[in-house]
């Protein structure tokens, strides 16, 4: 019978030679993650557990990522939970201040996942990794602890779902555009429970950094996975990084989906998200003028080194507009250290950009720029929920880098090109 | 066993943003949690909530982050169920991992208002409405997952097959 991706990486993991989507399996895992917020839940659950080690203490990673550096005590606390824990189970892959990152940027950086891999992580963005050919799915804390004692999930088989890139992509238009373009077509829930498979040839010619992208806002349509079949540039990207084995598998022709999409991307502008939906989707051309106090340019989903270039190519020789504040946070310590060696860090300076360490932070709304009531800011984030940056009152629109430090420069939400 | 309760209703795709702010997620203490429960959407709730009240909601409750801090705070503030067309998926799991009973029901928000009082028999997942004397069949709750809830969720369940040696 043909099968997805999805569901092959699903079958290798069980004991059975296929599965059938909506069929609850129980499967071995490769990898589970937890972050400074969800992992201090999962270590209680895990304690009343009588395991006296985790499965593998290799296959756990614990990155405090989303208030550190410790934002205060309450979450400093957590914090060293999260070490305590390290020390006492000898978890190889624990990564400090000073050598993290942002999660979803550090795993595949450090070669921690690849293709075939299957990964659970106690963070909804732990589909990016998808982008690598695996299947990497996110769960909450309890499932996080249970993974850690017996390095087992289960989970109900996702029906597919396939959409399809053609056409040519114009200058400014990336992977953040085409995802926030068909979660817009589908809506946050338009994948709900499926896997979202990405193909076609715009996809194969996509580079690595913006496959990430798109994948991790895979979630933002409710979708369990996102995926795209590892080809030349995924075994580039993991041919230096990866430490462990991986394997290599494709969709059969033939292979079910519940529904295919078809999409033109040659017409496809840079696309805005509107507050306070990721489906509130509108091209570039049509945004009008919304004035903005803030500018975010990093995340899981736009915090990579190409990211920072694309950036840095609409920065240069560009002052950032007087009452605008132009927050941009490396996605990882490497990324940070590339983009010094590059240049970048002093094009954004030049222009009176502020660079964060590697964090969160504003992304949910937990410090280094959090909002005021009536503020609007737009970020390269992916989630423009009420409140998702701080007050309930305030604004997110959700967009590309370049837009994003377009709209830096002149104090609007504005595209590239208008900036001279 | 069932639940008994009043109504409280929410709108569409209800995110965990909303259910427990991010701002509030350096403690995951529940009763902590409990005090800042919907309270950008209805700063009103936390205080007035009486426990056993029931949640019905729109479509893809609870999407968004993978934070368990949203069912616990819900269930911590007193809220017994939640009933909707559908749910997010890490919401759906970790709701039942923790034991806070949720339903899918299609029509829920247009057959059920603010404030009826309602019973949910959980072994059959039949709703009576007692303001509008009326019933509803809810989807059932998959056998594997109803194993997870007898066990009273997953930590005992895996805990007891352990035992079991399985
Ligand atoms: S950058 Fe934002 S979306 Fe990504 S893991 Fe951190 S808080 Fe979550």
């Amino acid at each position: 019978m043909p099968l997805t991706i999805t569901e092959k990486i699903l079958a290798a993991h069980t004991d059975q030679k296929k599965v059938t989507p909506g069929e609850i399996i129980n499967v071995k895992v490769d990898l589970v993650l937890g972050n400074d917020i969800t992992a201090p839940v999962a270590i209680q659950e895990f304690k009343k557990l009588s395991f006296t080690q985790v499965f593998d203490r290799e296959k756990v990673v614990l990155v405090p990522d989303h208030f550190t550096p410790n934002k205060d005590i309450k979450s400093a606390e957590q914090a060293l939970i999260l070490k305590k824990f390290a020390q006492k189970y000898q978890i190889t892959n624990y990564f400090e201040v000073g050598r993290m990152g942002i999660e979803h940027c550090l795993l595949p950086e450090q070669g921690l996942v690849g293709p075939g891999n299957l990964i659970i992580g106690a963070d909804s963005h732990t589909c990016t990794y998808g982008a690598l050919g695996a299947f990497s799915t996110g769960v909450g804390s309890t499932d996080l602890a249970a993974a850690m004692a017996s390095g087992e999930i289960w989970l109900k088989v996702p029906s597919s779902l396939k959409f399809i890139y053609t056409g040519q992509l114009s200058p400014w238009v990336g992977g953040k555009d085409l995802i926030l373009f068909t979660i817009g077509k589908i809506g946050v829930d338009g994948a709900l429970y499926a896997a979202m498979e990405f193909t076609g040839p715009v996809i194969q010619q996509l580079p690595m950094a913006d496959r990430f992208t798109m994948c991790n806002m895979a979630i933002e349509a409710g979708a369990k996975n996102g995926i795209i079949a590892p080809d030349e540039i995924a075994l580039a990207y993991v041919k230096d990084r990866i430490k462990k084995p991986y394997h290599i598998y494709q969709s059969d022709p033939g292979a079910k989906y519940a529904a295919t999409f078809d999409f033109d991307v040659t017409p496809l502008e840079p696309q805005v998200a509107f507050p306070h939906s990721p489906e509130n989707t509108r091209p570039i051309s049509a945004v009008g003028n919304v004035l903005i106090d803030q500018v975010i340019i990093g995340s899981c989903t736009n915090g990579r080194l190409e990211d920072l270039r694309l950036a840095a190519n609409v920065l240069r020789n560009q002052k950032v507009h007087p009452y605008v504040r132009l927050i941009i946070i490396p996605g990882t310590q490497e990324i940070y250290r590339q983009a010094l060696k590059e240049g970048l860090i002093e094009v954004f300076l030049a222009a009176e950009a502020v660079i964060s360490t590697p964090t969160c932070g504003p992304c949910l709304g937990g410090h280094m720029g959090i909002l005021a009531k009536g503020e609007r800011a737009i970020a390269t984030t992916n989630r423009n929920f009420i409140g998702r940056m701080g007050h309930p009152e305030s604004e997110v629109y959700l967009a590309n880098p370049a837009i994003a430090a377009a709209s830096a420069i002149l104090g609007r939400i504005a595209a590239p090109w208008e900036v001279s | 066993m069932e639940l008994h309760g009043r109504v409280w209703k929410f709108g569409d795709n209800i995110d965990t943003d909303l259910i427990i702010p991010a701002r509030y997620l350096n403690v995951f203490d529940p009763l902590e949690l409990a005090k800042h429960c919907m309270e950008d959407i209805n700063p009103a709730f936390a205080q007035e909530i009486q426990p056993g009240d029931i949640i019905v909601a729109g479509k893809n409750f609870g999407c968004g982050s993978s934070r368990e801090h949203a069912p616990l705070a819900l269930k911590a503030a007193g809220v017994s169920a939640i009933i909707a067309p559908s749910f997010a998926r890490i919401f759906y799991r970790n709701a039942f991992n923790i034991g806070l009973p949720i339903f899918e029901f299609p029509p829920a928000t247009e057959k059920i208002r603010t404030g009826d009082e309602i019973v949910i028999n959980m072994a059959t997942g039949v709703i009576t409405n007692l303001t509008q004397n009326e019933q509803y069949q809810t989807t059932l709750i998959p056998p594997f997952m109803q194993e997870i809830i007898s066990a009273g969720g997953l930590i005992n369940h895996i805990q007891k097959n352990k035992r079991k040696g399985k």
